[in-house]
């Protein structure tokens, strides 16, 4: 028989993968999400992840420091990527550099480095511990939020503006109506790239504080533990909130595709 | 003065230096009148695009003058003008719908809802897309966007509307309707049209009033009739419409000899001016051999669908003629021309002058003469004819010393004196090939250095616009003048 060679066939290795390391674990921690000790069905670990104050506490301080640091690196990266993307295209990608660059050091060396920082300036990290959670994320998370607002915005014609200002619009309606809307799009990528994983970035907390007071960390202590299933449903909880914020945010994208159709036409 | 009060805008001496250096506009004045539909015209990058963004405000003049309505607008943020602007893209916001798009201008002014609703309503009848109010951008063709577009300008109610080639993205067929649509638009709103278009056609057809434009400068301005009949200059007379252009000379009372023979004409210049006759291809009449007063053997006959294009060759020179009748290729034919079918313009005689200093003298060869572009070396007689040099000083022929040194000196030369060359070391100036017209049997080049001065030089050979070249002119032929101090 003769051997005929298909391009689906280059996906084999990754379907391989797929399955051992994202659908197999996964089937896993579904299975150990409802079922008790004795191996019987039950709904048992939700109800107690949900009663139990330290488990939602948890939950919502996670979202919080989540929601701050998101609103925090959009503020710092939006009028940081605005001025980037007007300063015409070769400074532009040289200072942008600068802002992305530490994304290259190790993770770790960064905040250690951060830590000892805050240290010489607080004298004793216990002091404000949010706010130092806060600091360590937003540097973690910032290059995230800066790239996809500097690309979107360095797209946006030009001729828009000026279409705004010829109709009468002042710089402060020009961004307000029609720069800030054009660039909802970097905005939804921004958010969940800096949303999601600083509610489950466990390192942060743990280097500083060696606190487990996040969902990224609460998932670990209760695996270490070997209570596979309050672990489980912890992860299932967390990838439901992933679930709805990745289906909110595409809807933005598919407008972002709309738009693109009427560059085509233009 | 009656004139001043129909004055809308006005640009006294404009002259525009972009970030980069590049100079786009020298020294530009330009008086529109209220109510008028005027069309910039010209080839890319002649700096019609950049009038218009001035006029708009998207750009600053260097120096020089923009006036509204008497007043000086140079520095007022466009926002702030009662000018609105369809753009060459359309630049229709897609985060809005149709309505939204249309009403931005009048929300922006606090317009009250109702007002809005009927004004929207109202131009969106104009441009015959009623109903459309909530559909979104994406959903809409190109010339339904460019009807948009007119819709949201024209809903501000402006004084001056400004089209940056609004058609050139629509189809042949589309764009021919816009054109008749965009004339009544003008016709019903009376408020001025300032376009901008490539197109002579586009032009041609829609306009009160056509500035032709090339190189940041104005050619001519004119109603179009104007244009394509009395051309200004051979760049109008080529850029509008097809055309052969004749060199010749007058021999007489409205009599021009060029081609070969004698015609009568209706431009009176004095007799020897050397002239440039622009015929156009439709007003050739074609008679049988042996009449006519050019004699020529048919060398292509190409049907076009209203009319044949043929070209003749007679001994002089080869005539392009557009003419109902099909002929075969190499009938003898005869070619006429009706006095009112030839255009003269007077050879310009400003061309290819260029002002040097004498910089030293050598006894063997001569003075040195340093121009912009290039240094002359010149035997010190064609200077100052008749000098003599005695115990080693320059005397005139009377003896009195010349004082030369710094002496300003004018050299020229005619285009028909010169030769264009690809080694930039063969001539005394090189530089790129810009601009070339097909005359009778050569072509007029037009050859910038990189100090941006033009040299004008005849060739018979095909060079290409880009084209590095070298100006060549034989010493005998340079004219040379010296400036009184």
């Amino acid at each position: 028989m003769k051997y005929t060679f298909h391009r689906k066939q280059l996906a084999i290795p990754y379907a391989i993968f797929l399955l051992l390391f994202v659908i197999l674990p996964l089937l896993v921690v579904i299975f150990y999400a409802f079922t008790n000790e004795e191996g019987h069905v039950s709904f048992h670990n939700f109800v107690a992840f949900f009663q139990s104050g330290k488990t939602v506490g948890t939950l919502l301080y996670s979202i919080v420091i989540a929601l701050v640091t998101t609103a925090i690196c959009l503020l710092i990266a939006y009028p940081t990527a605005y001025i980037l993307s007007k300063t015409g295209m070769k400074s532009g990608d040289a200072l942008l550099l600068l802002f992305v660059l530490p994304m290259w050091i190790n993770f770790t060396l960064r905040i250690t480095a951060l830590k000892e920082i805050l240290t010489l300036l607080e004298g004793n990290l216990a002091f404000h511990p949010f706010a130092n959670t806060i600091i360590c994320m937003v540097y973690d998370f910032l290059p995230f939020m800066i790239m996809p607002l500097y690309n979107t915005l360095t797209k946006l014609d030009d001729s828009y503006v000026e279409a705004a200002q010829d109709l009468g619009a002042k710089k402060s309606h020009v961004f307000l109506k029609v720069i800030l809307p054009l660039s909802v799009p970097g905005i939804v990528s921004g958010v969940t790239m800096v949303f999601l994983p600083s509610m489950t970035n466990y390192v942060v907390l743990d280097m500083v504080y060696n606190s487990t007071f996040i969902m990224g960390s609460l998932i670990g202590s209760y695996f270490s533990a070997y209570d596979w299933h309050n672990g489980s449903v912890i992860s299932i909880i967390l990838l439901l909130i992933i679930c709805v914020i990745t289906a909110i945010s595409n809807r933005y994208t598919e407008n972002d595709k709309a738009d693109r159709r009427v560059g085509a036409l233009k | 003065m009656e004139n001043q009060k129909d004055t809308l805008i006005e640009l006294k001496h404009v002259k525009k230096v972009f970030e980069d250096g590049v100079t786009v506009i020298e020294d530009l004045s330009l008086e529109i009148k209220k109510g008028e539909f005027v069309t910039l015209l010209g080839p890319s990058g002649c700096g019609k695009t950049t009038i218009l963004r001035m006029i708009g405000g998207f750009e600053k003049p260097t120096s020089g003058e923009l006036l509204l309505n008497g007043k000086d607008i140079s520095n007022l943020p466009p926002n702030e003008r009662p000018i609105n602007t369809v753009f060459q893209k359309y630049a229709l916001f897609p985060h809005l719908n149709v309505y939204d798009n249309i009403a931005f201008g009048l929300k922006i002014k606090g317009v009250d809802k109702k007002t809005q609703d009927e004004k929207v309503k109202k131009v969106l009848e104009m441009v015959d897309l009623e109903g459309f109010e909530k559909r979104s951008i994406s959903t809409l063709s190109g010339g339904q966007q460019q009807r948009i577009a007119i819709a949201r300008a024209i809903v501000n109610e402006p004084e001056v509307l400004l089209l940056d080639e609004s058609l050139s993205a629509l189809d042949a067929k589309m764009r021919k309707e816009m054109q008749i649509e965009l004339k009544e638009m003008h016709k019903k709103l009376g408020i001025t049209f300032i376009f901008v278009t490539h197109d002579q056609e586009e032009a041609l057809t829609m306009s009160d009033k056509v500035v032709v434009m090339s190189d940041g400068d104005i050619q001519q301005i004119g109603t179009p009739e104007d244009i394509y009949n009395e051309p200004k200059n051979l760049f109008v007379a080529d850029f509008i419409g097809e055309s052969n252009i004749f060199n010749g000379k007058m021999v007489g009372k409205k009599q021009v000899e060029f081609g070969g023979a004698v015609f009568e004409c209706v431009d009176d210049y004095a007799v020897d001016t050397v002239i440039d006759a622009v015929v156009r291809p439709e007003d050739v009449e074609i008679t049988e051999a042996g009449k006519g007063r050019i004699q020529g053997e048919v060398l292509s006959c190409d049907f076009k669908g209203i009319f044949y294009v043929t070209n003749v060759k007679t001994d002089k020179a080869e005539v392009e003629i557009h003419n109902l009748k099909s002929y075969q290729i190499g009938d003898k034919v005869g070619l006429d021309l009706a006095p009112d079918s030839i255009h003269i313009i007077p050879y310009d005689t400003s061309i290819n002058h260029y002002e040097g200093e004498i910089k030293s003298y050598e006894a063997e060869t001569g003075f040195e003469i340093a121009f912009e572009d290039f240094t002359l070396t010149v035997p010190a007689d064609r200077i100052f004819p008749g000098c003599k040099e005695a115990n080693g000083v320059l005397q005139t022929e009377g003896g009195e010393e010349i004082a030369w040194e710094g002496t300003s000196v004018t050299m020229s030369f005619r285009p028909e004196d010169a030769t264009l060359s690809d080694d930039a070391e063969a001539g005394f100036v090189s530089g790129n090939i810009f601009n070339f017209i097909f005359m009778d049997d050569y072509y007029r080049y037009r050859v910038r250095s990189e100090s941006e001065e033009d040299y004008i030089v005849n060739d018979a050979y095909l060079w290409n616009n880009e084209d590095h070249v070298s100006v060549n002119v034989p010493m005998e032929k340079f004219v040379f003048e010296v400036k009184k101090a």
